[in-house]
């Protein structure tokens, strides 16, 4: 069976592995990288994320700190998401893992593996745990578009 | 000695009408250092403040001004009897937070530069933050009185850091992630050997344990309503009377002052009025009068046995999963602090809440303390006099397979 919202177990999987192994991780030392902190009085979460936009693409995301499985896997699925997408397409898909996780429908091919944190709602205070990446990278937009002003 | 009866207690809290249920499942709560239920006897008096007899306090001079003056201050007197203080010693604050601010920020011009004040890794930040400010503003220090392996303040500890130039001494006589009791007289005499200020803060410790003020002979104290049964909003800070009458309060405003003129000259009230700037939280105050009454009725053996009792089996019971760490098993108090291991504490916490098991994650507001434990974030379950042997057997199932977390999730 392929991997798609009726497949919890791939689901299950797909976490775990990305909270085990979790993907792009790594301290940058390069000026280039707009460099987001993520962290709150609420959480343990402590998440640095670090992209290069180069022309308009994200063409590098690195990110380390600490989590809990929720925000690693979900920082660890977005850094490969993202890499070599333009600002726009990666708005895109930041615009519908909101809507994911507001429980609205949503296009299950523009997130791809992402669409494993369809359920996190279930648990209303575990969103900000699958979104803290995103809203990282939303940071790291806004900072992006006023270098440029 | 009187044994509590924590299934006769329910009845007296409305958060257990419904047969202990909540979304249809048992109501295990254990998330009560944070947070306690309140009795009906804590909800009807503040209740009574706004259906029967709503009038500013202090400031009225017909008929039903003076009941609201006479239950404001009744109130008081059922506090200071609590802590066995004298009435005007017991200022009314939001809390505990509130309380420590008035207290670090009254102490303030006594500090100099060098002067050190002691705390330790493992206070709340209602007992870090204040004092960095004070120390800020002052040129202060704040020194950590090491912990020996357990995570307990000792004595010897304790001697090893106090010196002349310690002029205050500022911790939670229990503190709220490892739950131990401090031997607080002896470290208040030691402190006063040196000439320091003794100040204990008392979130955890004056809903669990009889609190004397006398026989400790702590200069201060600051506690929380909300922690003991008590309505939010409302707390306390005790002060020796000739230290009250010395000390600045930090907010100025309506009738803590008798007078002032327009050269700048004012003259304040006397204690506690002083440190009761504004309208105070009136509802609060005769609710927070009531918790008192109750828990003295219940009786502090009884609580500490209970509470133990529980936390014992818990102990027991988590350990014997096999899956588990914990932090604090011979603690005094009804605190569990643990881990399961490799299941990082707010995916667990997600999970017992899934079973309907309700404790704290994180770092509980100490946020020092992790560098201590070794660990990022830890599971927190916290006892009180209503919590039964269903609750802690209901605990130990749900950590038995918390590897399972993400079944929150899919199941």
């Amino acid at each position: 069976m392929s991997f798609s919202i009726n497949n919890p177990e791939m689901m299950r999987e797909i976490i775990m592995d990305n909270y085990q192994n979790p993907r792009n991780v790594a301290v940058v030392d390069d000026k280039n990288y707009i460099t987001i902190h993520m962290d709150s009085a609420s959480c343990i979460d402590d998440i640095y994320i670090q992209v290069l936009i180069k022309d308009g693409k994200v063409s590098d995301c690195k990110w380390h700190g600490k989590g809990c499985a929720i925000s690693t896997a979900s920082t660890s699925i977005m850094s490969e998401m993202i890499l070599g997408k333009t600002i726009q397409e990666a708005d895109k898909m930041m615009a519908e893992f909101n809507k994911m996780m507001a429980g609205e429908p949503y296009d299950e091919e523009t997130l791809g593996e992402a669409i494993c944190f369809a359920n996190v709602n279930r648990q209303p205070s575990r969103i900000t745990c699958a979104n803290i990446s995103w809203r990282g990278l939303k940071k790291a937009f806004d900072k992006e578009e006023k270098k440029d002003e | 000695m009187k044994i509590l009866d924590p299934l006769k207690i329910r009845q007296d809290f409305p958060m257990y009408r419904h047969d202990s249920l909540f979304e249809g499942r048992p109501l295990v709560y254990l998330d009560n250092a944070a947070t306690t239920f309140k009795p009906y006897s804590v909800i009807k008096e503040g209740d009574l403040y706004y259906e029967d007899i709503t009038a500013n306090a202090h400031r009225g001079d017909y008929s039903l001004a003076h009941e609201v003056d006479v239950a404001y201050e009744g109130a008081r007197k059922e506090v200071a009897d609590f802590i066995n203080a004298d009435v005007d010693e017991v200022c009314f604050t939001s809390g505990d937070s509130m309380g420590m601010n008035e207290i670090a920020y009254g102490l303030l011009p006594l500090l100099k530069t060098g002067d050190e004040i002691l705390l330790t890794f493992a206070e709340h930040a209602s007992n870090v933050l204040p004092w960095y400010q004070v120390a800020k503003l002052t040129g202060a220090v704040v020194k950590f009185i090491p912990l020996d392996k357990e995570g307990r303040v000792t004595i010897d500890n304790f001697k090893s850091v106090l010196s002349n130039k310690t002029k205050i001494v500022s911790l939670a006589s229990v503190t709220n992630v490892l739950g131990f009791l401090l031997p607080v007289k002896e470290l208040c005499a030691l402190a006063h050997s040196v000439g320091a200020i003794y100040v204990a803060d008392g979130a955890q410790s004056v809903p669990h344990h009889k609190t004397d003020v006398k026989d400790l002979d702590i200069d201060f104290l600051a506690f929380s309503g909300h922690k003991m049964l008590g309505p939010t909003g409302i707390g306390v800070m005790y002060g020796k009377k000739k230290l009250l009458e010395k000390m600045n309060p930090l907010f100025f405003g309506g009738e803590m002052n008798a007078r002032f003129d327009s050269c700048g000259y004012v003259s304040l009230s006397d204690v506690p009025l002083k440190f009761e700037a504004g309208t105070q939280n009136i509802s609060g105050a005769m609710g927070l009068g009531k918790a008192c009454l109750y828990i003295q009725k219940i009786g502090f053996d009884a609580i500490e046995e209970h509470e133990l009792k529980l936390k014992k089996m818990a102990v027991e019971g988590i350990l014997s999963n096999g899956n588990a760490t914990i932090y604090n098993q011979n603690c005094e108090g009804g605190i569990i602090t643990f881990n399961i291991d490799k299941v990082f504490a707010q995916d667990a916490a997600s999970y017992l809440g899934s079973k309907g098991v309700f404790v704290r994650s994180g770092q509980h507001c100490a946020k020092i303390l992790p560098e201590f434990l070794n660990t990022q974030a830890t599971l927190r379950a916290s006892l009180y006099i209503y919590n039964t042997e269903d609750d802690v057997k209901a605990l130990i199932e749900a950590c038995k397979h918390a590897e399972d977390f993400l079944d929150v999730f899919f199941n």
